[in-house]
């Protein structure tokens, strides 16, 4: 018997069967070009006009603020390029955080070379943003906040509408990197006064490569595909049909569960991070409260983030790591960083992400094999051994 | 990513865990670079390697190269053990990913540390028998090529 636990949710998601089903008539029949004005056409643009409706809705967005595209890094590339290029005219300021994902991060580097002045804010232990910090950067250069909702490393959830009333109060359009929130906590962008969002399908139990960016009527973002004016002439390209009804699907049993999914989650998560907390040299990052329903990420002294996951494959978990190894650079995690820990500590990393198909067995799996991982990694650490010879000396 | 190779030996490390009363002891890396390996060494009478044990901290590639170089060195004497290179390394362990050559760089950097200490017990220098062995504020002081690469990609 092989287990498998997949408990890596937050990299991906398993495709939802009910989502696979919707798709393969749009993939088999109703293959038209949903800009074609013969019926298998208009057929398609109809499937594309039900999920923009269900997509705007679970958001609560007009449908004609939904813009499709292929996922969280065109969202966030869209965004960040787009405001900065039709603004730079009345500022060239740009607030951000430390723990953004690198779509946004890589993308605000990019326009520090065209002569933008990014402003990172810092993130306290626990990885949050306040709104004191923010209104202290805000500049009268200012042109963009863009903060994500919840961080995918470390789960901590955004005062999102806090510092959405401080940007409208100051007029500054403000962003969401929204693709780890979407379908998992409530989103409502006229309550949590965001004026774009950014979210992709692949994380809440949809098709990989298609997403869709929220643009509040009035805020421009010129348009960055040029060709066959799909999406109001904002976003050209032919439709990727099957994967927006799949995404629309997906987000659309995923709001309908929302609630539910989110109590057994929570519940499933707190008792993976209770047990886990009791290997000793352990540590939880991120909060206990405000914190994704199904993270729960980890620091595990003596031993280092990519091994702690290969071991884990062995035993048939999948799971990740914010170590510099696993990430290919020399540095582990920005996040883990952000938020203060020590090198040393943040190399030993392990982030666990509960989706709909995990089960309390699967927590006890994980409960049961996690000690036995971690101590032959210990049994193998030079570090390990110069903890204990320390301790046993200070007996 | 990794050859069967490495898997096998991150499943499956040889010669892990310590010696004691060891001839030598060399220890290599730090954790702020995420990557530390020790290696013990036993010596007899004709300077043959009778016993070697690694211990690391470290990535899957980081464990299989230290395991690895362990094999390699076992039952051989000072001279071949010096001639070691993290090529022989990462030839017999079917290749690694290029931003893995780096551990294999610091393997045969552990086991020469182990053998200076070993020179250094005796009251031998090891500098002229070993050359630069030491280890720098970051993961080992070298000269290889590959391992320069990394830290210009650090600054």
């Amino acid at each position: 018997m092989n287990k498998f636990v997949y408990a890596d949710n937050a990299a991906t998601t398993k495709i939802h069967p009910l989502v696979v089903e919707a798709m393969i008539p749009v993939l088999s029949d109703t293959y038209g070009n949903p800009s074609s004005i013969y019926g298998i056409g208009r057929h398609a643009k109809t499937f594309l006009d039900n999920a923009r409706n269900i997509i705007a809705s679970a958001i609560n967005a007009n449908p004609d603020e939904i813009i499709f595209n292929s996922g969280g890094t065109e969202g966030d590339n869209a965004v960040i390029r787009g405001i900065a290029k039709a603004n730079a005219h009345k500022g060239k300021h740009i607030i951000s955080t430390k723990i953004e994902h690198h779509a946004i991060l890589h993308t605000l580097d990019v326009l520090k070379k065209d002569g933008f002045e990014i402003t990172l804010l810092d993130v306290d232990s626990e990885g949050f943003v306040t709104a004191k910090a923010l209104e202290q950067a805000i500049r009268p250069d200012t042109i963009l906040v863009s903060v994500m909702t919840a961080n995918n490393e470390i789960g901590s959830i955004q005062p999102i509408a806090e510092l959405g009333a401080i940007c409208r109060l100051h007029k500054i359009p403000f962003h969401t990197d929204c693709v780890q929130a979407v379908g998992h906590i409530p989103i409502d962008v006229a309550a949590m006064n965001i004026d774009l969002l950014s979210l992709s399908a692949h994380k809440f139990g949809g098709p990989k490569g298609v997403g869709a960016l929220y643009v509040r009527r009035g805020i421009r973002v010129p348009s960055y595909l040029t060709g066959g004016g799909q999406e109001r002439s904002r976003r050209s390209g032919t439709e990727n049909t099957a994967g927006i009804v799949g995404m629309a699907k997906a987000l659309e049993i995923a709001v309908d569960e929302l609630e539910s999914e989110r109590t057994r989650l929570s519940k499933m998560r707190d008792r993976l991070i209770d047990g886990l907390l009791k290997i000793p040299y352990s540590r939880l990052t991120g909060s206990r409260d405000n914190r994704l329903p199904g993270n729960a990420s980890f620091c595990f002294e003596a031993i280092e983030g990519e091994s702690l996951v290969l071991m884990l494959d062995m035993f048939g978990i999948a799971a990740s790591s914010g170590s510099a190894c696993s990430s290919g650079s020399l540095d582990p995690s920005h996040v883990l960083m952000a938020i203060g820990l020590p090198h040393e500590i943040a190399h030993g990393s392990l982030r666990l992400s509960l989706g709909r198909d995990n089960t309390e067995e699967d927590i006890d799996y994980i409960l049961e094999t996690m000690p036995t991982v971690v101590d032959r990694l210990r049994e193998m650490s030079p570090v390990w051994e110069d903890m204990n010879r320390k301790d046993a000396n200070n007996v | 990513m990794y050859s069967d190779k490495v898997f096998d030996h991150f499943a499956h490390p040889r010669n892990m865990g310590e010696i004691e009363n060891a001839d030598g002891v060399g220890t290599v890396g730090n954790q702020k670079c995420g990557d530390i390996m020790k290696i013990y060494l036993k010596v007899d009478e004709n300077e043959v390697i009778t016993d070697v044990k690694f211990k690391t901290f470290g990535c899957g590639a980081a464990v299989a190269t230290s395991s690895m170089a362990t094999e390699l060195v076992k039952g051989k004497s000072i001279k071949e053990a010096l001639a070691l290179t993290n090529t022989a390394v990462v030839e017999a362990l079917d290749g690694l990913p290029p931003a893995k050559l780096h551990c294999s760089v610091l393997a045969e950097e552990a086991i020469k540390s182990a053998l200076a200490d070993y020179y250094t017990r005796r009251g031998i220098d090891p500098t002229p028998i070993i050359g630069c062995s030491g280890n720098c504020s970051c993961c080992g002081h070298d000269h290889d090529p590959a391992h320069e690469h990394i830290h210009n990609e650090e600054k």
